[in-house]
């Protein structure tokens, strides 16, 4: 029989399991936090003081004019909806093709290269990709469309769709790769062609995991600032066409907040779009993460 | 049946399988007669799985799977068919853990036929047929439009060997297809087997020495990838075998 006594072992065991809960919890405790502030700087300003039905309709935001302050987001959103849109109407295409072709087609060394190379995108930091969207899309958008300017929801939306599109593909690639082998084989045994199987067998299969690689994308160019800062033209506009400037929420906040006094009405109503920012991410994500469960739970 | 009389379905010559540097099969060469159900059994590792994906080039879907040597299929190298889809189309296969395709048990049935151009009400014909066949219609019929996976093990393999009936097949390859299966259901199967048959070949791969015994009419013995026997069943269950291995193997005295 061994002695009952506190050793080593048990004694590092007990600090790892102390580590391992602090973080874990303090996790969880960042984004109550984060909430908690958002919340407490802008929500009983936008609950009993802004004026939704100017903040919902109206495309006039004047937060500085005087005697009296215009606090209308609708330009915004469709600052946002556009610029995210036209992202991905760029992105799923590309992104659904490359994870097809990365997962069902491409073997060894040329699997590896490309995975390596769509992490490699993501890890490119957003205020290059606005530079990009500054110096290289803007001339050729001009050049090309023989347009005034460049900085359009074309510019924004194909620099989004770009970087959204990293994310897409890893998510759509997992989700293709969750799919049995047996499934492939089985289908392909029986005089299958690879299209025929990938569009009959696998794809029905992937189809959760597949639209919340959409969604997660969706929310990824729903919360990108800089480069849509840079590329989108920062214009207050309800845009009509894909040549048209226009200014996102998350790009309003990030140059606006810096120059408002802290508690000002300006200062609230910014919070205010960050929490109509933090709903419509809370729930893409949310909604991409219960698909990506529910495709899980269903194997299980 | 009189081997000598029969016509070849498939004809095995100095087929060699290799996994990068492993041998899986080493010059393996017999014939496969029309109509015959045939038997290989040998230990685990033995090249009995290898054996079955070359026949309708599987091996291309495995990355390092190396196949040397001919695989005559009526008459033609497996090899040179230049479309593989219609060769696979016309081999039917029984995978030893069943697979339902994710989707309805109809779905799953209709595939190979849908592949072909088949609608309409011939497809339901050809479902019914099959699952009949297979000896699932009776408890299926009344939700066919529920998932296959949700099928029990023993209901799944016999969805797959309607699945594998509905190409129509000329050649039913079955791999160890009772690994998952109960004993009830692997007798009925086993009936269904010997009624087939007279449609088509069977070529079945097991570990369960007796069901070769109570299936087969003619056996092969792989051992290590090497092919040590093919003779008629009741030779080699009957201490007739040529070699001392074979006996060993089917007596139970290791393997």
């Amino acid at each position: 029989m061994l002695e009952d006594r506190i050793d080593l072992a048990w004694v590092v065991d007990r600090i790892t399991q102390g580590v391992v809960f602090v973080g874990g919890v303090s996790a969880i405790l960042f984004v109550i936090a984060i909430f908690v502030f958002i919340a407490q700087q802008g929500l009983g300003f936008a609950i009993f003081e802004l004026d939704k039905g100017v903040f919902f309709t109206s495309p006039a935001w004047r937060p500085t004019s005087e005697p009296e302050p215009q606090f209308g987001a609708l330009a915004l959103m469709a600052g946002t909806a556009s610029v995210t849109g036209f992202a991905m109407l760029v992105s799923v295409p590309f992104s659904l093709g490359a994870a097809i072709y990365i997962g069902e087609f491409a073997t060894g060394r040329t699997r590896e290269f490309l995975k390596v190379l769509v992490e490699l995108l993501a890890a490119i930091p957003s205020v290059v990709w606005g530079f990009i969207g500054l110096t290289i899309m803007n001339p050729l958008i001009i050049e090309v469309f023989d347009v005034p300017v460049g900085l359009t929801i074309l510019n924004a939306g194909v620099i989004l769709g770009l970087m959204a599109a990293p994310i897409m593909t890893t998510i759509a690639e997992d989700a293709l790769k969750a799919v049995p082998e047996g499934y492939r084989e089985a289908a392909e045994a029986m005089g299958a062609t690879r299209w025929q199987v990938i569009r009959q067998v696998v794809l029905p299969s992937a189809k959760n995991g597949l639209v919340a690689a959409v969604l997660l994308g969706v929310g990824r160019g729903f919360g990108e600032t800089m480069a849509v800062l840079m590329a989108s033209g920062h214009a207050i506009n309800l845009p009509t066409s894909p040549f048209d400037s226009v200014r996102a929420l998350t790009a309003t906040i990030a140059a606006e907040l810096g120059e408002t006094a802290r508690g000002s009405e300006h200062y609230k109503v910014l919070f205010s779009l960050g929490i109509l920012l933090f709903i419509v991410t809370f729930v893409i994500n949310l909604l991409a993460d219960v698909l990506v469960r529910g495709r899980k739970g269903k194997r299980a | 049946m009189a081997a000598t009389t029969a016509t070849e379905k498939l004809k095995v010559r100095d087929l060699t399988i290799r996994y990068g540097d492993t041998v899986a099969l080493n010059g393996a060469s017999f014939e496969v007669y029309e109509n015959e159900i045939f038997g290989v059994i040998g230990p685990a590792n033995s090249g009995k799985t290898s054996f079955l994906r070359a026949i309708n080039r599987m091996d291309e879907m495995t990355s390092n799977m190396h196949v040397s040597g001919e695989v005559l299929f009526n008459g033609k190298d497996v090899s040179h068919w230049r479309n593989l889809y219609a060769l696979r189309s016309r081999i039917g296969v029984v995978f030893p853990l069943p697979v339902g395709l994710p989707m309805s048990i109809y779905e799953n049935v209709a595939f190979a036929p849908k592949l072909r151009g088949v609608r309409g009400a011939e497809l339901d014909e050809i479902v019914e047929r099959c699952l009949t066949r297979a000896a699932l219609w009776d408890e299926v019929k009344d939700r066919l439009k529920s998932l296959g996976s949700l099928l029990s093990g023993g209901q799944q393999q016999r969805l797959t060997i309607a699945r594998a009936l509905s190409q129509e097949p000329e050649l039913l390859l079955l791999d160890e297809f009772s690994i998952a299966v109960d004993p009830v259901t692997t007798m009925r199967i086993e009936d269904v087997l010997k009624e087939l048959k007279e449609e088509m070949t069977i070529i079945l791969v097991t570990n369960l020495v007796q069901q070769a015994r109570r299936l087969a009419d003619r056996t092969a013995f792989f051992l290590n990838g090497e092919v040590v026997e093919v003779g008629d069943t009741a030779e080699l269950f009957t201490r007739n075998a040529q070699d001392q291995r074979t006996t060993d193997y089917v007596e139970g005295r290791f393997g």
